[in-house]
This record gives C-alpha cells, structure tokens and sequence, in this order.
C-alpha cells in the first residue's frame, strides 16, 4: 500500500529514488563526497553510504556554510541526491537548488515535512516526489 | 534591481536573495553595512563558474566587504602538493571576488582584522566560525549565511529580515551550566575546543547560555569555543553572562524568558568529549598543525616561548594557517623566527581543509583546533589527535602523540 505524504515544496521539482534516512543533522561540507556522492563524516550514523541518486532525509543541515557550495558541485557533477527532504525549511539546501536552476537551468526538489511525516520516513523506501509536494512511499 | 535596471548582476544577485527570503519566511528585506564572503572558497568547476558568471555580469559589492579563506596559499602553494591546475582555477575564483571590490583578506578569522563590525551592526557574514564569533564576541548581527547568498548580499545590500538580525530571536534557549569545573582548566586553552565540542552536540541549532565561569575568556579562548560548536552542531549564537556584551546578567541572556532546557556539564562528560575529539588509534604522528580558526597574534606570541631551543623530530612536519595580515604582524613582532628555527611552516590564505596540500603520506595529524580535530578524518582521510598547543608542541618535537591528561584529571 502506497502512503502520501504533503510536503512543502521549497524548491519545487518532481523526484524518484531509495530513501536514504537519518535521524542526525549533517554537514555536506566535510560530510558529502562531491565525486562519489558518499557520505564521509565518519562520526555520522551514515558515514559510507552513498547518497548519489536517493532522496535524502536529514533533520536539517548543520555546520559549515560551505555545505552549499559542496551540493552545487555535486549537482553539475551529476552525484547529488535525487531530492532532499528536511524537517523544516533548510536554507542552505534551497540554495544551492535556486542557484542550480539560475546557473544550468535544473536543480533538485528541495522538500520541508513535518514531524509526524519525517517520522514516517525510512531507509530502503521508494519515494516519488510530485512538483505540488506530493509525496508517494512505498515499502 | 529585480527589473534589471541597475544591471543584470544586481537583478540575478537580487533574484536569489528574494527567492532565499520566501523560503525562509521573511516579509521584508532589510539593509545591511557589511559582508564577508565564504563563496570565495574553490570547491570545483560550479564554485567558479558561479563567481565568474557574477564578475562577467559586472557585479560589485555595495558595502564593505572580507573575504574567507581562498582554495589556494597564493605564493606558498607550490612548496606542498597543491596540483597546477586546481592552483589555477582557485586564484583564478581569487580574482574574480577581489574584482568585485571585496577586500583581499583571506581569512577565516576577519574578526582579528583591525575593521571589524560593531556592537549591533547588521552585517552577512558567511563561515560558521566567524558567523559564531561576530554574532556572540562582538554583539554584530548576523545569520548563518550560506556560500554563494554571501556574495548575493553583499552586492545587492540587502538580506531578508529574519532570524539573527532581530532582537526577540537572539535570546538563549538552552542553558549549560558549569559543574565544579576547575579554574585552572578553565584558564587552559585545552579547554574551549572540547567545551565548544560538547555545546554544539547539545546545542543544536539553538542559542545557548554558558554559566559557571570563574574567569573571564579571552578572544581567542572563544574563538576556538565557538568554531568548535560550529562544527559538531549549527551554534549561530551564544552567551556566556557578564562576558559576552549582549549577556550582561543570566537574565538578559535569556531576555527574560525561561530556558527551554538546562543542563550541567560536569568533568566527566568533558572529559568524554574531549577523548571523542581523537581518533588517532595509537601514538604515530605525521604532522601537527595549528590555526583554525586561522592563528592570532595573541597565539603566535603565546607559541613562540614554547618553541625556544626546541626543534621538531624530522619526520614530524610542523604547520601554521593564518592570515596574510596576522603573519606580517608576527613576523614584525620577531614571532616568526622561533617556528623557522623549529622546523616549522606557515600556509597563508587557506588551510589544509581547504587546499589540498597534504602529502598523501601524512596519515595522522594532531591539532588543538576542534574544526580541524572534526572534520580532518572525513576530508583528508587521516586520524586525528587533540591537544591543546603545549601537547601539539610536545608531540612535534618527540615524534609522538603526547597527551598530558594531568589538568583534565582534577
């Protein structure tokens, strides 16, 4: 059985891909592999993972203000996440989407959801993401 | 400027930052009177391209504006690893900021610059340690400013009004509470690292109150607490009461309002924290490296007694990061000389998180900088060791890891 979810589109676009879930904020910069898409801060519960083509979901993104920057390369390298679902609107996320469609005319969707929903997410489901917000899981 | 009249770097700059404002929420924008730009940094082709899109467009900036580190020591780079090519492209991203009428500054600590804002100034800074530090230190204003809308905010002027820039959201929200914490290690610069460490794990996103202080720090004591807290958490802001110039009591730390949680931080969970900052599993040492946030002059003068007489064992290399304008001070105060004579160096402009000047051999590194402690084995693959500067030193000249645990053993 499918489960919708109704996220906040912060940057709009439509997406599909694994969830690759974690309960613990992250730093791209630092934490997120431009090349390769893995995750390489070895203190975080996804450190080895590669994140290349998921829908990501991180409470938010913390430290460093180069994590920006990190996820635009990742985006013209062709190794950034299909999406990224945040707790709450995530600024430096959006960003570097907004700056993506201004300079090669395509980012990602960038989404906000809920608690309860947020809750819900888990690593290994199929989502697909709707440019209203709409989120689709399957187990 | 969104219509273009004021020229198409001004309308794409002021683009981005009226998008950045829907999606955080502001209503309005606000003006600002001073920036310092993380953009600067070389991370690859779409650092670059971004900055030369802007610079080709003809953008400059509209108020005083720092820039960070670069991806590249500007005259030092060839001494070490530092491809040609990634050499190029990072002075060539040098040069497209400097057009723009930014300042060359190159640091990560514009703070220790002789212009720095003012107690209320509103300002866009980028760099999460130098956000921390002007937002808490010098009572300055400003949010926790992304790379790429650093630069968008200073050549348009204006950022969205929310946030850090306004009075209600500057109260603390949690509050720490030093626990029989020993004067003596309060005193150490051992100490803020592992305190800014634990702060930020617990902090969160959050603005914090520290209390419980039987000294006053100094600059450098919090420059290393908060770029500590900036790393292991998103510590925008915080207080220390009767120290920091927004906290003159608890109360007005907390504007009145009851913190959301306490906690007491005692020795032992200190003392947790700072084994967390090693991961280094034995006593092999390749390189000790000091300055991040980028060296002071304080810490050259409190470095060079320590290195009088001394030399580093020769397969240890021994580096400071700084600034162009902290080295030249150095180096008129005499301050130099003692780490040349030690077998040391200086890499300016940059720093080894963000150059890649590392010889593939060093595989094990000791600092007394949390940033660099944390985030030294994700990008440069290599154990770390934490110590404060005398362990650093130690270490260097004995070939090994040392670490005194006699002060954090009170």
């Amino acid at each position: 059985m499918a489960d919708l979810i109704q996220a906040k589109p912060v940057v709009a676009g439509r997406a599909k891909g694994k969830a690759l879930v974690s309960r613990e904020p992250l730093s791209l910069w630092g934490g997120y592999d431009q090349e390769t898409g893995e995750i390489i801060d070895r203190r975080h519960s996804l450190s080895g993972q590669v994140a290349a083509g998921r829908v990501l979901v991180l409470p938010y993104s913390r430290g460093s203000s180069t994590t920006t920057a990190v996820l635009l390369e990742a985006l013209r390298a062709g190794t950034a996440p299909a999406a990224i679902l945040t707790m709450a609107e995530d600024a430096f996320f959006a960003l570097a989407g907004i700056v993506a469609e201004e300079m090669y005319g395509s980012g990602i969707p960038i989404l906000a959801v809920d608690r309860a929903a947020f809750e819900r997410l888990e690593t290994g489901q199929w989502i697909e993401i709707d440019a209203d917000g709409t989120i689709r899981i399957d187990a | 400027m969104l219509d273009g009249v004021q020229g198409p770097a001004d309308q794409l700059a002021m683009r981005i930052v009226s998008r950045m404002a829907s999606v955080v929420g502001a209503e309005r924008l606000m003006d600002i009177t001073g920036a310092h730009i993380d953009s600067s940094l070389y991370m690859g082709e779409a650092t670059l391209e971004f900055a030369e899109k802007l610079s080709d467009l003809g953008a400059q900036v509209k108020v005083p504006t720092t820039l960070n580190v670069s991806g590249v020591d500007e005259a030092g780079w060839q001494e070490w690893e530092v491809p040609a090519i990634w050499a190029k492209k990072a002075r060539q991203q040098m040069i497209a900021y400097e057009g723009m009428g930014c300042t060359p500054t190159w640091t990560c600590a514009p703070y220790q610059l002789e212009l720095r804002p003012e107690f209320g100034q509103q300002v866009a800074w980028g760099e999460s340690s130098a956000i921390v530090f002007a937002n808490s230190v010098l009572g300055a204003r400003t949010e926790r400013y992304p790379d790429l809308l650093d630069i968008c905010a200073a050549i348009t002027g204006r950022v969205p009004e929310v946030g850090l820039h306004l009075t209600p959201n500057r109260a603390a929200q949690v509050h720490l509470q030093l626990e029989d914490i020993p004067r003596e290690l309060q005193e150490h610069d051992s100490f803020y690292p592992v305190l800014g460490y634990l702060l930020g794990g617990i902090a969160g996103d959050r603005v914090a109150c520290i209390s419980g202080f039987e000294i006053e720090p100094n600059e450098d004591q919090l420059k290393a607490l908060g770029a500590a807290a900036a790393s292991s958490g998103t510590v925008a802001l915080f207080h220390i009461p009767g120290v920091t110039p927004e906290a003159p009591s608890l109360e007005a730390a907390f504007q009145g309002r009851e913190p959301e949680e306490q906690i007491k931080l005692s020795m032992d969970r200190l003392r947790s924290a700072r084994s967390e900052l090693t991961t280094a599993p034995g006593t092999e040492l390749d390189m000790v490296v000091l300055g991040s946030p980028h060296f002071s002059l304080a810490e050259f003068e409190s470095l060079a007694p320590m290195l009088k007489g001394a030399s580093k064992h020769p397969k240890v290399q021994f580096l400071i990061t700084t600034s162009r304008a902290m080295a030249a001070l150095a180096e008129r105060a005499g301050l130099l000389d003692p780490i040349r004579d030690f077998g040391g160096r200086i890499t300016l402009d940059t720093c080894i998180l963000t150059t890649p000047m590392l010889p593939e051999k060093i595989r094990s590194l000791m600092t007394n900088s949390a940033k660099y402690a944390y985030y030294s084995p994700g990008l440069l693959n290599v154990s770390v060791a934490y110590g404060g500067m005398a362990e650093c030193v130690n270490s260097a000249a004995r070939g090994k890891i040392v670490q005194e645990n006699g002060i954090w053993q009170i």
